[in-house]
């Protein structure tokens, strides 16, 4: 009847303590966590966990931080739905579980040494400041770095503090917008794609990583085109409701491909002519 | 490979007796339909059917199975630690099972069981399980597993064939979990040349009764897009109502949840069977569903037996020709349909 447990089964969690909880908006917590086992979670910019709160169950959610960051890891996370509402309701010391990191990175590597331009639709900003803070904290190997940011209203911008430094930052380029203003607003406003004036880049040596919902994807990839940034230097990361993490359970199944194992994030080349994938 | 000839009551009683060593499942008469069931006091085997409604392959892949437990009591020092739940891989044997069933198994086996990944439950459970196959002396109308890479007395993945011979039955041992089983049961004795020409008659005259004919052939040359974009899509999904029925009777749908369930402060894990056909299986926490229409999941059922599985294993179609789908869909869709549409397009 009993077996051994199988402690490397990948349906698995692995027990981690909430070390630290910070309100970013009226719907987004950042959680800061850290594993039981005391290692660090061994994740690639852009990748994602599923998140166990025991009794509620299982949702995948991106990473927030950079690897550089020793034992400790943050999901920043909107209220939305049964575990989001409960994780939400959750305090420092707490016990969550985490399987993972699951699916493809962005291209840390292969961006090496070229420029790049970060551009982040609401909390898609999350899963990409992974990978701005890698850049940050590893600033002499690459080039040029812009960050463009959209978020529906002030009130809706996240990482505050950090904006403010990256605007304050002479090595890299931020500009943001919101689509609707609001009091006290005295940036930007216009949808994200009115940031593209303004920017110069030289497309040969341009990586564009691209993260926001569905609708920006589409108007993103044109200004990127229309500025003549090669498709297969263009990266997007998707979302789907991803349950085992490991191409298995049938999901985030976008035709031949699975979301949470060939994707979250995409090379453009990959997927232009996949059929519901944007 | 040894083939023996039993009389009927004979294997009765060495199925009987079987129970000592395994967990025995057997076509059981329940109402109008044949299910399988733990053979005991209250189960009595009815080989003399067609196929179950329900396909075996809840004894490998249970419709829900607990994983994991947990306590959420804040008192114990575990709290919220999961913990791997018991589960009982003592040997079964699945009596009765229909080829096309056990052709199912190995479909599935490609997805749970390969080079990249083993599936932690679904591999004990089947490398636990005998598979002890009846063949079908009168394949249903709505059978086609010749079309698709099976017949009605394929011995693929089979451990054990059995050909009913009318007085008797005759049984061949294909592997060595087939042997050891047969070794159990006592009595019979060995099938002479006259027997095994009997038993091939039977089977080469059953595969003639199965008259459908479904070209799988073009599948693999098409175009993913062009089949995608195809215009049939709409007119093949009109009276679907997304019941799910397709998906839960077929043997090769594998798609799974994973829920947590609470009972005062403890918690189970638990995996259970989760259909494409419905809308909750891609909606996203925001309310956003990429798979928002009918048609576009109906689309997605017959796109992934149909093509994407036959590009990602090239080994035929996700289908074992059991025809569950064709006999329940209350709307009539028909797969055989489909892949004729799919195939000619």
């Amino acid at each position: 009847m009993n077996q051994p447990m199988l402690e490397d089964s990948p349906y698995l969690p692995k027990w981690a303590e909430i070390t630290r909880i910070e309100q970013l908006t009226e719907s987004e917590k950042l959680f800061e966590m850290r594993l039981a086992n005391g290692e660090p979670l061994g994740h690639s910019p852009g990748q994602f966990v599923e998140l166990s709160v025991m009794g509620i169950g299982e949702a995948p959610i991106s990473v927030s931080s950079a690897p550089t960051e020793n034992d400790v890891f943050e999901l920043a996370i909107r209220r939305i739905g049964n575990l989001t509402t409960a994780i939400h309701g959750s305090v420092t010391g707490d016990r969550v579980g985490i399987r993972g990191p699951f699916g493809t990175p962005f291209p840390v590597e292969e961006a090496r040494g070229k420029d790049l331009l970060f551009v982040a639709g609401g909390i898609g900003l999350i899963p990409l400041r992974s990978f701005i803070r890698f850049v940050l904290d590893h600033r002499d190997e690459y080039g040029e770095v812009t960050v463009l940011f959209g978020a529906r209203n002030p009130s809706e911008r996240i990482f505050l503090d950090e904006l403010e430094q990256w605007e304050e930052r002479d090595d890299i380029i931020y500009l943001e917008s919101v689509d609707k203003s609001g009091p006290g607003w005295k940036g930007n406003v216009g949808v994200i794609t009115t940031l593209f004036s303004q920017i110069h880049v030289d497309p040969s040596r341009t990586y564009c990583i691209v993260v926001g919902p569905p609708v920006m994807y589409r108007f993103v990839i044109l200004e990127a085109k229309a500025r003549g940034i090669p498709d297969r230097q263009i990266f997007l990361s998707l979302e789907r409701k991803m349950k085992c993490g490991i191409g298995k359970c049938g999901h985030c199944q976008i035709n031949h491909l699975y979301v949470c194992q060939d994707g979250p994030v995409f090379r453009y080349t990959d997927i232009f002519d996949l059929e519901e994938a944007l | 490979m040894t083939d023996k000839i039993f009389s009927k009551e004979e294997w009765l009683g060495g199925l009987e007796a079987l129970r000592k060593t395994y967990g025995v499942f057997v076509p059981v008469k329940d109402g109008d339909f044949h299910t399988f069931m733990p053979f005991d006091k209250g189960n009595i085997p009815d080989f003399d059917y067609q196929n179950s409604r329900l396909s075996p392959k809840s004894v490998v892949y249970p419709q829900s199975e607990r994983l994991f437990e947990y306590t959420l009591d804040k008192a114990d020092s575990e709290a919220d630690i999961v913990k791997e739940s018991p589960k009982d891989y003592s040997p079964r044997a699945v009596v009765g099972i229909r080829p096309c069933d056990v052709q199912a198994f190995q479909i599935v086996k490609r997805n749970f069981d390969n080079p990249e990944y083993r599936d932690p439950w679904w591999v004990q459970h089947f490398e636990s399980t005998t598979l002890v196959g009846l063949g079908c002396n009168e394949p249903c109308s709505t059978c086609f597993c010749t079309e698709v890479g099976g017949g009605p007395f394929n011995q693929e993945g089979l451990d054990v064939l059995i050909f009913d011979m009318g007085e008797t039955y005759l049984l061949r041992g294909l592997t060595d979990k087939g042997e050891a089983l047969l070794g159990k049961i006592t009595g019979g004795s060995p099938a002479d040349d006259q027997a095994l020409k009997n038993a091939e008659d039977l089977a080469a005259s059953a595969s003639k009764k199965i008259t459908s004919s479904i070209p799988t052939d073009k599948l693999k040359e098409k175009v993913t897009n062009d089949l995608f974009n195809a215009p049939f899509w709409e007119e093949i999904a009109f009276a679907c109502l997304n019941c799910g029925t397709c998906t839960f009777l077929c043997p090769t749908c594998w798609c799974f949840d994973i829920q947590d369930e609470v009972l005062g402060k403890e918690g189970d894990r638990i995996r259970n069977w989760d259909s494409c056909m419905f809308p909750l299986f891609t909606l996203h926490g925001s309310g956003h569903n990429p798979r928002d229409n009918k048609f576009q999941r109906v689309r997605q059922r017959f796109m992934h037996k149909l093509k994407y599985y036959v590009d990602k294993y090239d080994n035929g179609v996700q289908c074992s020709g059991c025809g569950r789908c064709v006999r329940y869909c209350p709307v009539n869709i028909d797969i055989r349909e489909v892949c004729n549409l799919m195939n000619n397009y």
